[in-house]
């Protein structure tokens, strides 16, 4: 076999022709999402719908972090049409920055007040999809093994026999993080909330970059405790890994999963008709048939028995105006950084 | 005197781009040609090409054409940088004219009047006797260059502006120089007390570190290859293409498997010998055994090369002498590959600084540049111009590295092979190097099959070590097809980004070799004033680091005048331009095999440079263009870094998928995927070698060993 020069001239001719034509839009109905929930959920949701309408999904599953990244990079050209669940704090921001569009779905009266409460803050640009708790899970297997007391609250992570046991996400690249020092901060109060993850920092083995990683590695025992949302812990917990789920005695803090419109998207019809969908109770109970435990925001939603128990919660009054606000937001992470990250052990 | 036929076509093609094609956008085609366009500062660019026609009737004007085609290139790169989406592009041009006018990006128009303006500007160039006159040779000095400029050099550009810039676009110069002084990258603490050092130190630190070992571990199997009569030449071919097939993190991936706190060997360890159970390998020891897994074998192809260029006759000469084996090798054999090693080593330092990947996986608290890079874009701070500090600081680094690649060894380091055959037989090796050898590889090759074993394993049983019952559970959550009502469709989470990988690394796949072939002509045939410094532009790419090129494309193609952003073509484009330094290597190792008499023989015929490009040099370099195309392909299916910043939803790729599911610990998908594209991989590097065959047109034995360097580029 021997490709003469012609043949490799064509071959590169229609190739830059293949390239031209990918760049064409389909004309099939399409929707573009990008995701910030688990990537099994992502996946059902999308497909759900496609089954549903035909309306071929296109998923990019990234956390909060990264979508917000992207939303805020394509402005001036929008590519994503929706953005389906991650935590609410990026979603605010955006929707501030005017990056997103504002929407009423007729499903808004129906939701719960937390999803409502997220409505009114982003002026209906962002609305409630869920509701997470923060808390942390052990290893039970690892802590008998030791012979260790479990931890109940906040105090017991400072305990010096945790020490290099305990995972945490980096609150600089996490949004779960985040939500872990704004809890305790509103818990203890400023100063008591650093002398706390001071303390916690000789503790802590590694800060990694996702959210969720401190729920698996917990379960995989390559952490003893990890902090993380109680609905990751319970995921972790339902795949047969040895994980107790804890919500802390003090209080704790919670994210409110959002979902936002992209402003200017390029499906902004087949974007309005999604959303709606993923208001109702039957695209909401998707979620816990994949191993995400959050709580609901459409109450019809039947709850699984999984589901962490609200009325077992103590839930603080978490202030997301004020720590979703990017001044408290880069104060408080910068003053972490320094005095707490690159603190000696 | 008749108009050349090359004036006449790309005069036409200049005001297709002015009069016919539409002058904004790619993909829509709405929008009407310049001339009729709404904005006044677009008819102006069809004075250039009417003054180039002017000068091209009659007598050739080549002085007036140049200055018709510079000015039409340099009025377009102006009113597009100037006039943005959104009014002027920059607020002084608001406070000196008021609100400004705006346009949307450039679109096939403007395409076609930029290539017509570059190709009336060869031709004048011609004509003036650039080249020997030979307007073939000038035009694809030019496009290549043009390419180049805009492809490397302006998202460079680019990401360097940004960086003295505050969030919101404003000029804040004050800014950078806080950002580049910051502690957090320069600081120093670990040497003087217990805070952790600076990225920027970690990072030097690393790459010195793997560097070292990569080149040592590499010289150690060199020597073992070709100085002990063990018979192990299939078995280092073999690894030395595992890297380049598999995908950068899925080393990192496995050694968590293997030695994490709950790790296969570590609990074995533990239930053995009571050893505590530890997370050692987070951090600098778990990317240093990663980077040098997966390096080594790039270093002991380089080292192979400069092993077998040593002449076996000196040695013996040695020993004639009455030398010991050892005096010989430290006095004969060392000084010969001391340059080899510093190649080595160099690429070593420069592959480890550009991995995104392994620090990622497996790096803990340990920060490198790289990664802090992509934290600084996507993380909650969001702070791009952080991110373009670091970016420069890394770019220092590894353009430093390959400047001193280039100026200190130049080519010295291969002149040893050169076309004169050796006589006599390699000595063979001191018994201690040798012992030492052995020694060295025989814990890394078992370490080597333990890594691709569990990566190969891993996806298919419940969790390995705690739960080893086989399940296709993994499998299925990737590979599934499902049935709904627009009939069957692939649910499978990774069938999206594994098709689209292969289609994006198929389209990178012809740019790539015909770019880099290209290149590799013009490098080795043509001598033209400032040829060096056109070498060192071609092949700067390999030294900037993936993470910088993903930034800095999001910076430069977002926006007009070029949009890129969200398309398949900008990952196509972003690969062809990584992965041509592989190209121009192909094509120069299998050019300097073909004897220039050949092309003299045809030019002396009155062929024109091209026709003998295509009749007699191309079909010779069949071997090179297959090389350059298979790795090619194989490196667009298994990068990370430069890519995760521009995959969207449609667009995803395979690795960018697998690095997102091992960030939240999904292990079972991500090493059931990877053992896949493994597989798939070596399956079209089969295939190929079945068609292709065995058959080389070079007629030296040395022949693969001047590949190695080719080879040496292969990641990155």
């Amino acid at each position: 076999m021997s490709i003469s020069a012609r043949q490799l001239t064509m071959l590169a001719g229609a190739s830059a022709l293949y390239a031209l034509a990918m760049g064409q839009a389909a004309a099939q109905r399409q929707l573009v999402m990008y995701c910030g929930v688990d990537e099994k959920w992502c996946r059902a949701v999308s497909t759900a719908y496609q089954k549903e309408t035909g309306v071929q999904v296109d998923m990019t599953r990234m956390s909060a972090g990264e979508v917000y990244a992207r939303v805020r990079a394509e402005k001036d050209n929008p590519h994503g049409d929706v953005w389906f669940g991650g935590t609410g704090d990026p979603h605010l921001q955006a929707a501030d920055e005017g990056v997103t569009e504002a929407y009423q779905s007729p499903m808004l009266p129906k939701l719960r007040d937390w999803a409502q409460r997220q409505a009114e803050r982003s002026h209906n640009r962002t609305v409630g999809l869920y509701l997470g708790a923060l808390g942390f899970g052990y290893n039970t297997e690892d802590l008998k093994k030791r012979k260790l007391t479990a931890p109940a609250c906040w105090a017991d992570l400072i305990k010096p026999e945790f020490k290099g046991e305990v995972q945490m996400a980096d609150p600089n690249s996490s949004g779960t993080a985040w939500t872990m020092l704004a809890t305790i901060v509103q818990l203890m109060g400023e100063d008591k909330a650093f002398d706390y993850m001071k303390a916690l920092h000789r503790n802590i083995n590694e800060y990694t970059k996702a959210g969720a990683a401190p729920a698996l590695a917990a379960g995989q025992g390559e952490t003893l405790i990890g902090i993380a949302f109680q609905h990751d812990l319970i995921d972790v917990a339902e795949h047969n890994k040895p994980v107790a789920v804890v919500s802390p005695c003090e209080g704790t803090g919670y994210e409110i999963g959002s979902m936002s419109l992209v402003k200017g998207a390029k499906h902004m019809d087949e974007a309005k008709k999604f959303y709606d969908w993923a208001l109702t109770a039957d695209a909401q109970k998707i979620a816990a048939t994949t191993g995400s435990f959050q709580i609901p925001s459409n109450p019809a939603t039947p709850v699984p028995p999984e589901a962490p128990d609200l009325s077992k919660i103590k839930l603080i009054e978490y202030d997301f105006a004020k720590y979703g606000s990017s001044e408290t937001r880069k104060r408080l992470l910068g003053k972490w950084t320094d005095e707490v990250k690159n603190a000696p052990k | 005197m008749k108009l050349p036929r090359f004036l006449i076509v790309w005069l036409a093609i200049g005001c297709a781009g002015v009069l016919v094609l539409p002058w904004y956008g790619l993909d829509d085609g709405t929008s009407l040609p310049a001339l009729f366009a709404a904005g006044p500062w677009l008819p102006p660019l069809a004075l250039p090409l009417l003054v180039a026609a002017w000068a091209s009737l009659g007598c050739t004007r080549p002085h007036a054409l140049i200055a018709a085609a510079i000015t039409g290139l340099l009025w377009l790169a102006v009113e597009g940088l100037l006039i943005g989406q959104h009014g002027w592009a920059y607020a002084w041009l608001d406070t000196l004219f008021g609100a400004g006018p705006s346009q949307p990006a450039m679109g096939w128009g403007a395409v076609c009047y930029a290539l017509g303006c570059l190709m009336l500007l060869a031709y004048g160039l011609a004509r003036l006797g650039a080249c020997k006159g030979d307007v073939f040779v000038v035009s694809a000095i030019l496009l290549v260059v043009g390419l180049i400029a805009l492809f490397v050099f302006y998202p460079v550009i680019c990401i360097l502006s940004s960086a003295v810039r505050d969030n919101d676009g404003g000029f804040a110069p004050w800014l950078f120089a806080t950002k580049l002084a910051s502690p957090s990258i320069w600081g120093l603490d670990c040497v003087f007390g217990v805070r952790s050092c600076g990225v920027a130190w970690n990072t030097v630190a690393e790459a010195t570190l793997v560097g070292l070992l990569t080149t040592l571990l590499g010289l150690a199997f060199a020597l073992v290859a070709l100085r002990t009569r063990l018979p192990m030449k299939k078995l280092l071919r073999a690894l030395s293409i595992l890297p380049i097939i598999t995908p950068p993190f899925v080393i990192g991936l496995a050694l968590i498997l293997l030695f994490g706190r709950a790790g296969v060997v570590t609990v074995w360890l533990a239930n053995m010998f009571d050893i505590p159970r530890s997370r050692w390998i987070y951090g600098m020891p778990g990317i240093t055994i990663a980077q040098v897994l997966a390096f080594t074998p790039i270093a002991m192809m380089v080292l192979l090369g400069v092993l077998q260029g040593v002449a076996p006759s000196l040695e013996e000469a040695s020993q004639t002498l009455r030398a010991s084996s050892w005096y010989t090798f430290r006095t004969v054999t060392w000084p010969l590959i001391r340059p080899g090693l510093a190649n080595a080593f160099l690429i070593g330092f420069i592959e480890s600084m550009a991995d995104f990947a392994n620090p990622l996986v497996i790096g803990g608290n340990f920060n490198v540049l790289s990664t802090d890079i992509f934290f600084a874009v996507v993380g909650a701070s969001h702070d791009q111009g952080r991110a373009a500090v670091l970016a420069i600081v890394l770019l220092a680094f590894t353009l430093t590295a390959f400047l001193a690649q280039r100026v200190w060894l130049g080519r010295r380091s291969y002149a040893t092979m050169g076309g004169k055959g050796h006589t006599g037989v390699p000595a063979t090796l001191p018994a201690g190097v040798r012992a030492s050898c052995y020694a060295v590889i025989v814990p890394w090759l078992l370490l080597t099959v333990a890594v691709y074993g569990m990566i190969l394993v891993g996806g298919f049983v419940v969790s390995v070590g705690r739960d080893n019952t086989p399940t296709l559970e993994y499998f299925w959550t990737a590979f599934s097809i499902e049935r709904g009502v627009g009939g069957w469709f692939l649910s499978g989470s990774a069938w999206n980004s594994f098709i689209v990988t292969i289609e994006v690394a198929l389209i990178a796949m012809p740019f790539t070799a015909v770019l880099g072939i290209l290149t590799a002509y013009l490098l080795d045939r043509q001598q033209f004033p400032g040829r060096r410094a056109f070498e060192f532009l071609a092949m700067m790419s390999f030294a900037i680091p993936g993470t910088v090129i993903g930034v800095a494309y999001i910076l430069a193609f977002n926006v007009p005048p070029v949009s890129l952003t969200g398309t398949g073509t900008i990952i196509a484009i972003s690969f062809a331009f990584r992965n041509m330094p592989v190209g121009i290597r192909a094509g120069l190792a299998n050019l300097s095999q073909i004897d220039r008499s050949l092309d003299e023989a045809s030019l002396t015929l009155g062929a024109h440079s091209f026709c003998t490009l295509m009749r007699v040099i191309v079909p010779m370099l069949r071997p090179a263009i297959v090389t350059a195309m298979v790795y090619s392909f194989v490196r667009a299916v298994t990068a990370v870094s430069a890519v995760i910043f521009l995959v969207t939803g449609h667009y995803n790729l395979a690795t960018v998928y697998i690095v997102g599911r091992a960030d939240v610990g999904e292990y079972g998908v991500a090493i059931v995927y990877s053992a896949m594209l493994v597989l798939f991989m070596m399956l079209v590097l089969v295939v190929i070698q079945l068609i292709v065959g065995e058959r080389r047109i070079g007629r030296r034995t040395e022949a693969p060993a001047i590949e190695a360097p080719g080879l040496a580029l292969v990641q990155g």
